[in-house]
């Protein structure tokens, strides 16, 4: 696949993401208006109003509809894609489960947002964290670039053979989805070329091999949905593990792929100036752009900084953070959501899983930061940085997790 | 395909359910789904909420439909279906498919009136191409026989229990099909399994017509209602004779909603003699028995017979025939 040439437009993160999807152009598209997801909605109601695709958009009546009409059109064969916000992700909890356990490859945008209460309407990953054992790939995009990108990608990471499970992808609230950037965007024909037809994979039904769908024209009758008890639900948990498994080779084919067109290459993880670093920071999403700002500086002092963010949440890319994190000997875990009386936010027991039972690895502190919104500049992060060496210097016992920015 | 109208015709049509559904014996539910597909005129996709049918008919590695079938959660029947029928739509659209299959939801009364009525209201807002079809058998019966919006007053449940204070559910039933009119679809109907003609008339009527439908079907559960399995047809007849569940059709014209009374309710309309006290209805099931012993409440049921005229009168009204 040769480079293609690419538009440069400016746009904030919610635009972007409704401009891939006029790109992808789906079949069927049901959401429900929630901050800070509304733009996505928005511009994308003006692309049908407009006439620029032929998406059937269906205005449900609350985001658990939208997610059930995505199973809906999704189980018809049809290429579905919804977003949401916090309040919005957590009504869809029951669905969430279902359309990842009915293997259905639909693409939903979570625009990152506090839950209440109190209300709150900015960027914080607690929404995306109470999905988290749900069964969808979860994404964590940096900034508007990333998400455009991403939301293209998904597609054929959703419906790849080994995979069929459904993407989540996740921009911060805000900081990405209204924040403008210029970004480069392919031409419509090169997102229609790279994303394809949805490829229905065929199954064993009870009246014979059959495309995974509800037949429109009954010859191939699937009964979708259907009731397992002990003998056979457990074999369908495993599976899902199996292609969670399977996605972690496919994210980076498809980042791969996708490189080779535009030039940007994404996969599970996003290393920053890691090849000499004594010290890392690891979190997700937009602030490690942050954090990269201030590794430069850190460098600029002496102090040899990196920054490992993770992009795959879910599937959680254990082997490649490993690596990455070698002969790195003190690591901030930065988490932007909290397991309330658990021990440690939720990144920080992944990366501790990662690293247990091996003979040598970093010493590690959670900090957790940024809820409700709240800023973490570049200076936090190299006071973190400073802490976590001064850790690695005195030694830690079990999970060290201490609170950035916060009173009390 | 014409819709059958001979018992002979709708005995030659094939069954849509294969044999062997796990549903109770004389359950109205897994026999209105089997009168249902009688009706069809071209390819269908069948929609179900959680809830009797649904569990009963796809236990794995089984299935009980030889038409595809989908069940996604208890309260989105409507949500899914909205999402089905768009699905279709666009493939149309995209010449991907040369026929839009008729969509039939079957849902119970609990992913009706209660915890599936927003999804329900907002698929018929939208106006998708859909055939609704609750069958009602008045409670929570999968779970066990719990109150649901749609059991009537003083009936037992195991959550409206016949105590020494109360006896059972307090609570009028909610007028459903109404509410279903009030969004100004093009069609809604009530039918009942004891007139399988008349049923089978209105599930064809609600797949012809431009936009959603909604059938609501009396369903007479032998375990919850407490009643012998080989009655199950002569409990619906007696709701329909004492007018307890009468039988109509509605559309919209010009604004107006135009609603007719069918089968034996219309017989009734014109002939009120024929008219049956709901003390008939009432005595052959055992979720009313409280009514009847250890001695007879009567203000109870009179209560109830209250109910019903009321409700009779409000559609002879509406039907122009009050």
């Amino acid at each position: 696949m040769a480079r293609v040439e690419q538009k440069r437009l400016g746009m904030m993160g919610d635009e972007a993401v409704a401009y891939a999807i006029k790109q992808v152009e789906p079949d069927v598209v049901a959401a429900y208006p929630i901050t800070p997801q509304t733009i996505i909605v928005e511009r994308f109601s003006d692309y049908v109003a407009d006439g620029e695709v032929r998406t059937e958009f269906v205005a449900v009546e609350s985001e658990h509809s939208a997610l059930s009409a995505c199973v809906g059109a999704a189980a018809a064969g049809a290429r579905a894609f919804t977003a949401t916000a916090s309040q919005g992700l957590a009504l869809m909890w029951e669905i969430l489960y279902i359309a990842s356990s009915m293997r259905l490859p639909i693409v939903m945008a979570i625009v990152n947002r506090a839950l209440s209460a109190p209300i709150n309407i900015h960027c914080d990953h607690s929404d995306a964290m109470g999905a988290r054992d749900s069964g969808w790939i979860q994404l964590f995009c940096e900034n508007c670039q990333e998400a455009y990108d991403t939301v293209i990608q998904a597609w054929r990471i959703a419906e790849h053979p080994d995979v069929q499970l459904p993407v989540m992808v996740c921009l911060d609230g805000f900081v990405v989805s209204h924040t403008l950037e210029d970004i480069e965007v392919l031409p419509d024909e090169a997102v229609k070329e790279f994303v394809g037809e949805r490829k229905l994979v065929r199954v064993v039904g009870h009246a014979g091999d059959a495309f995974y769908r509800l037949d429109p024209t009954g010859k191939e009758p699937l009964s979708m949905g259907t009731f397992a008890m002990y003998d056979l639900y457990f074999e369908y948990k495993r599976q899902q593990e199996e292609a969670m498994r399977a996605a972690l080779r496919v994210i980076e084919e498809v980042g791969h792929e996708y490189s080779r067109l535009t030039g940007r290459y994404y996969g599970l993880i996003d290393r920053y100036r890691l090849e000499d670093a004594e010290v890392a920071i690891v979190g997700l999403g937009s602030s490690m752009g942050t954090a990269k700002e201030a590794v430069d500086g850190l460098r600029e002092e002496g102090i040899k900084a990196g920054v490992l963010r993770i992009r795959s949440f879910r599937p959680f890319p254990m082997d490649a953070i490993r690596g990455a994190l070698k002969d790195v000997r003190a690591v901030a875990v930065m988490d932007r959501a909290m397991s309330f009386g658990g021990p440690a936010g939720p990144l920080m027991m992944d990366m501790a899983a990662a690293f247990y039972g091996l003979e040598e690895g970093p010493v590690m502190v959670n900090y957790i930061y940024g809820l409700g919104g709240r800023d973490i500049s570049t200076d936090d992060f190299k006071a973190v940085v400073r802490d976590v060496l001064k850790a690695a210097e005195e030694g830690v016992k079990g999970v060290p997790v201490r609170f950035v920015g916060v009173r009390g | 395909m014409s819709a059958p109208t001979t018992l002979r015709d709708i005995a030659s049509r094939p069954d849509m359910l294969y044999q062997g559904v796990r549903t109770c014996s004389g359950c109205g539910a897994s026999l209105i789904a089997k009168l249902v597909l009688k009706a069809l005129r071209k390819p269908v996709v069948v929609v179900s909420a959680t809830g009797c049918l649904e569990v009963a008919s796809s236990i794995l590695p089984y299935t009980s439909w030889k038409v595809p079938w989908i069940h996604n959660a208890f309260e989105n029947a409507a949500a899914t279906a909205s999402g089905v029928e768009a699905a279709y739509r666009a493939m149309m659209k995209k010449g991907l498919i040369k026929e839009m299959p008729d969509i039939v939801v079957l849902a119970g009364d609990g992913g009706t009136y209660d915890i599936g009525f927003q999804s329900l209201s907002g698929a018929l807002e939208r106006g998708h191409d859909l055939l609704y079809v609750l069958y009602d058998n008045e409670a929570y019966m999968n779970t066990g026989i719990q109150r649901s919006g749609g059991t009537p007053r003083y009936a037992w449940t195991t959550t409206s229990p016949a105590g020494e204070v109360l006896k059972g559910k307090l609570e009028a039933k909610k007028p459903i099909a109404l509410i279903a009119a009030e969004h100004r679809v093009p069609y809604v109907a009530t039918a009942s399994p004891s007139e399988p003609h008349d049923l089978i008339k209105k599930v064809r009527k609600g797949l012809e017509v431009d936009g959603p439908a909604f059938l609501h079907v009396i369903c007479p559960c032998p375990r919850g209602w407490r009643f012998d399995p080989s009655l199950s047809i002569e409990v619906a007849r007696l709701a329909v004779r004492t007018c307890f569940f009468p039988v109509w059709e509605c559309r919209w014209e010009d604004g107006d909603m135009v609603l007719e009374l069918t089968g034996p309710s219309r017989l009734i309309a014109e002939v009120p003699e024929l008219k049956l006290p709901v003390e008939v209805y009432l005595a052959i099931q055992g979720r009313f028995a409280h009514l009847f012993k250890p001695k007879k409440l009567e203000s109870l049921i009179r209560q109830i017979q209250a109910d019903v005229d009321a409700n009779w009168k409000l559609l002879l009204r509406r039907a122009g025939m009050a």
